[in-house]
């Protein structure tokens, strides 16, 4: 890599952390109790809006695999989130009704958060309906591989977005709060990933699933990215660059092996497509603050007005994550 | 009494009390030696924590760090006290502040008693050792290291190199054989005090000091100069990884170190409580005394190793995405593509269907759609049949569905109408099985109800089409197993080509060929060709078709023109 286009990354690294800086402003204090993070603790970071319903449990999920403070950003939440979740004993929380659209999809308010609070600590940034597997995970918390991941020098670790859906038309089960929405959306496709080196951020570009199998099939090339990097040994000088998709300095991005072998990595179940969702793609297309144009919620709102069935017979249900193993949608790397 | 014990610890001191609580409670002397580096607030805390037990004593702090001499000057240490404070001891056992005992320690003192004089060391000479990492064997032992390999990495690399480029070499002193070996032993009175109190020990120390890795070397060395009996093999259960680090165990290992025997197993994870709680409690084991048996341990790290070096061949994922050429494979089962023959022959798959007892699908490059077998849309993997999909990733489309039906081969036919970019990967692809029987395209269009200057022109492309796939196949880095006949060729005996094909892809035997495939009337082929020509293309795939095509023809009536016996 030439001195050039390195010089150039760190720039714009340098400009998401003021970029960072600026948002930062847009955010108010609901309730703080970073005090009480210790320096080994977990932590996790999400901005939301709007999802109430899923928060319980989002945090016993979490919180049962060893995440030890959540430090939350609430996008101008209207149902209660933002009280909810002021009442949880681990839960830092701000609000902004700044522009989610402009503040990179809500990167830059946790670049800024991530930079102030998280240095040094092993973060999960997901979003509320996100739930990561890891090898293991049935049986060893969170830190037990953070602890591994520590001892063999490795920062990062890399879980690729596994969308889930449920067998029939998605408002035909309603969700409740605190079920595990994987009782209701528990298939997914487990072999049609399509799969490219971003050789600028040096990460993978990974596309694929029911998304693209269904909405995307003819311009698979805007189907929704899947890689994701949401564990990361956080430090100050960090950066999100495009969602948890990418992040500088680049080498954090190479979760994978380049030389045949196999590096342990993870899955972040992705509990979008439940009753809920067809009246938060109505209302994102509102708002039009989602990624490119919402053009993703577009292509689903024509899409599940004709077919709200995203099931085929094909789908594989989904058991643990020894399953994904053997499946290739995840590996152990050598983490035995 | 007639083990004590030297810890060396540095993190998790808490468990580290514990164990040494366990030990100790059971009549068994504890020496423990704490980096220096640790705090003195943990360090008062765990002095505190073991204040009521009269045998277990603190030695001398040293600063420890990872491959260096402070790592043996501390293990000395606490050896000196252990043999001296406690002169009833018999075997000084090395452990570490994360080892835990994986049986009693009753079982451990009659296995020793047992073995009064025998010294439980690993130690190999270096020729016969493969687990050292970053390559540095004997010059362990033939070069100085002063620099810290972890925090002064430049400085140790560079040391090194310049070592090697002006030839120095050191001496073992006394003629010594260096030997290596896990750093976790248990060695008797005897032996031990014998190392320590050696008169010439001034010199091995300092010649010990500038060896890379010296508690992997010094005791596993001097030991050969005095034990009268070595099991060379350590007590303790410990494995490394390919980067030389020690594997740790989790709750979720407790019955395969229960099932190991092993005496004491490095390293465990902190906080796995349910390994502590089952090991710490006097636990009735009732069996026979048994060997320490890690067999079955060995398997699993082993297995973690080859995946983490080799991984799973023709898998594509977001922690595997290999370089070309450094797949292990680039796909991860055999399969088989047909060219022309489902021109050539009528309703090919389903026969070859019957024939394998196999799905067989049709062109799933087809510029339409992925022609799966069964006709779907989408198929084993949720993989879809539409063409934006597949042709935005054609090789990732046919190893996942390679990947996504092991243990059924795949059979798929391919055509020059085709879209052509697989065409390279198939090539280089060891486990494509690629048979073509080239010139065949024009037979539908023989058979096509077309303008003839628009049959031309597709003649004139789907020829130019077949020629590039057919050198790409005939390149030397072509790695399928290839057969390419012309239409001609092939039609003098189709069966015998056929028959070979099937046999070359293993499985269950196909047995001969009985029943055949219909053949497509080929009559005035030969014609159609001529008339090619005149318009002024050249058709030359298909090999000789006279004007006049005789004997190959079949005939027309029957449904099965060819009966092999």
């Amino acid at each position: 890599m030439r001195a050039v286009q390195r010089y150039k990354l760190r720039l714009e690294r340098k400009r998401f952390l003021v970029r960072a800086w600026r948002k930062a402003r847009e955010l108010l204090l609901v309730a703080d109790r970073t005090d009480d993070i210790r320096p080994s603790d977990v932590l996790c970071f999400v901005t939301l809006r709007n999802e109430r319903i899923r928060l319980p449990y989002f945090l016993t999920y979490y919180r049962d695999r060893g995440v030890s403070h959540f430090i939350i950003v609430d996008n101008d939440s209207t149902d209660g989130t933002r009280e909810y979740l002021a009442a949880q004993g681990d839960c830092s929380v701000w609000m902004s009704q700044g522009s989610y659209k402009r503040s990179r999809f809500g990167m830059d308010w946790l670049n800024a958060l991530m930079r102030q609070y998280a240095h040094g600590h092993w973060c999960v940034v997901v979003d509320p309906d996100e739930f990561l597997i890891y090898p293991f995970c049935d049986t060893r918390p969170i830190p037990a591989l953070t602890d591994w991941l520590d001892s063999s020098s490795i920062k990062s670790f890399g879980a690729m977005l596994l969308d889930m859906y449920p067998k029939g038309p998605i408002t035909a089960q309603p969700y409740n709060e605190g079920q595990n929405p994987f009782d209701i959306a528990c298939w997914f496709d487990s072999g049609n990933y399509m799969i490219e080196r971003n050789w600028n951020y040096g990460n993978l570009w990974i596309q694929g699933g029911p998304r693209a199998r269904l909405f995307f099939d003819q311009n698979p090339e805007r189907a929704p990215a899947l890689n994701k990097i949401p564990l990361v040994k956080w430090n100050k000088g960090y950066a999100f660059a495009s969602s948890t998709h990418m992040l500088l300095p680049r080498g954090l991005n190479l979760v994978f092996d380049e030389w045949g072998g196999e590096k342990a990595s993870g899955v972040l179940m992705h509990a979008k497509f439940l009753d809920t969702f067809t009246t938060k793609a109505r209302e994102e297309l509102q708002r039009k603050q989602h990624y490119a144009n919402s053009h993703e919620y577009k292509a689903y709102h024509s899409g599940l007005n004709e077919d709200p069935n995203l099931w085929c017979k094909w789908s594989e249900r989904y058991i643990n994550w020894r399953q994904l193993e053997i499946l290739g949608l995840m590996s152990k790397g050598n983490w035995a | 009494m007639s083990v004590g014990f030297v810890m060396m610890c540095h993190t998790a001191l808490d468990r580290a009390a514990q164990v040494a609580r366990h030990w100790a409670e059971r009549d068994c002397p504890v020496v423990i030696h704490i980096d220096k580096r640790v705090a003195k607030a943990s360090f008062d805390g765990l002095r505190e924590a073991v204040k009521d037990l009269h045998n277990i004593r603190f030695c001398g702090r040293h600063k420890c760090e990872w491959g260096t001499w402070s790592l043996v000057a501390a293990s000395q240490s606490g050896s000196e006290m252990m043999l001296r404070e406690f002169p009833e001891v018999r075997h000084v056992f090395l452990s570490s502040g994360s080892c835990l005992p994986l049986r009693p320690v009753e079982e451990l003192r009659a296995y020793l008693a047992a073995r009064p004089r025998t010294d439980f060391i690993e130690s190999v000479t270096t020729e016969d050792v493969e687990w050292t990492v970053d390559g540095l064997h004997s010059e362990r032992f033939q070069l100085r290291f002063p620099f810290s390999w972890k925090r002064h990495r430049y400085l140790f690399d560079r040391y090194v190199e310049f070592q090697r480029n002006i030839g120095f070499r050191r001496k073992m002193p006394d003629k010594l054989v260096p030997h290596l070996g896990s750093q976790w032993w248990c060695l008797t009175r005897q032996t031990l005090s014998a190392i320590l109190q050696d008169p010439s020990r001034k010199i091995y120390d300092r010649y010990f000091k500038l060896v890379w890795i010296p508690d992997e070397s010094y005791y596993q060395t001097l030991v050969r100069k005095y034990s009268t009996r070595i099991e060379s093999r350590s007590l303790t259960l410990s494995k490394f990884d390919f980067q030389g680090k020690p594997h740790v165990f989790y709750d979720d290992h407790l019955h395969l170190l229960r099932r190991s025997d092993c005496f004491v197993a490095r390293k465990i994870w902190s906080k796995a409580d349910r390994l502590y709680d089952t090991f710490l409690t006097d636990q009735d084991r009732g069996t026979v005394m048994a060997e320490p048996a890690p067999g079955k341990i060995d398997r699993v790290f082993a297995k973690a190793l080859e995946r983490r070096t080799r991984g799973r061949a023709g898998m594509y994922m977001h922690s595997r995405f290999p370089n070309p050429n450094w797949e292990n494979g680039k796909t991860c089962a055999p399969y088989s593509v047909f060219q022309g023959f489902n021109d050539l022959f009528e309703n090919f798959e389903p026969w070859l269907s019957r024939r394998l007892g196999t799905r067989v699908h049709g062109n799933l490059f087809d510029r339409t759609r992925a022609r799966f077998a069964g006709d779907g849309d989408v198929y084993s993997g949720c993989l879809s049949a539409s063409a934006a999909l597949r042709d935005y990733n054609p090789e990732r489309f046919l190893t996942s569905l390679i990947w996504n039906t092991r243990g059924e081969r795949q059979v798929f036919q391919f055509s020059p109408r085709d879209k052509q970019r697989i065409a390279w990967f198939m090539a280089e692809d060891g486990n494509a099985q690629i048979s073509v029987i080239t010139g065949a395209w024009a037979v539908p269009l023989f058979n096509a109800n077309k303008d003839f200057l628009t049959i031309r022109k597709q003649a004139a492309h789907l020829q130019k089409q077949e020629v590039d796939f057919i050198d790409i196949l005939r390149r030397v880095q072509t790695r399928a197993e290839v057969r390419i006949w012309s239409l001609a060729e092939f039609i003098e005996e189709p069966m015998e080509h056929l028959q070979s094909i099937l046999d070359s892809m293993g499985g269950p035997a196909v047995g001969r060929l009985t029943e055949a495939p219909r053949m497509v009337d080929l009559t005035g082929f030969g014609q159609f060709l001529q008339n090619l020509k005149n318009q002024g293309m050249n058709p030359h795939m298909m090999g000789d078709f006279p004007v006049e095509l005789g004997g190959a023809q079949p005939k027309q009536d029957g449904t099965r023109p060819y009966l092999v016996r």
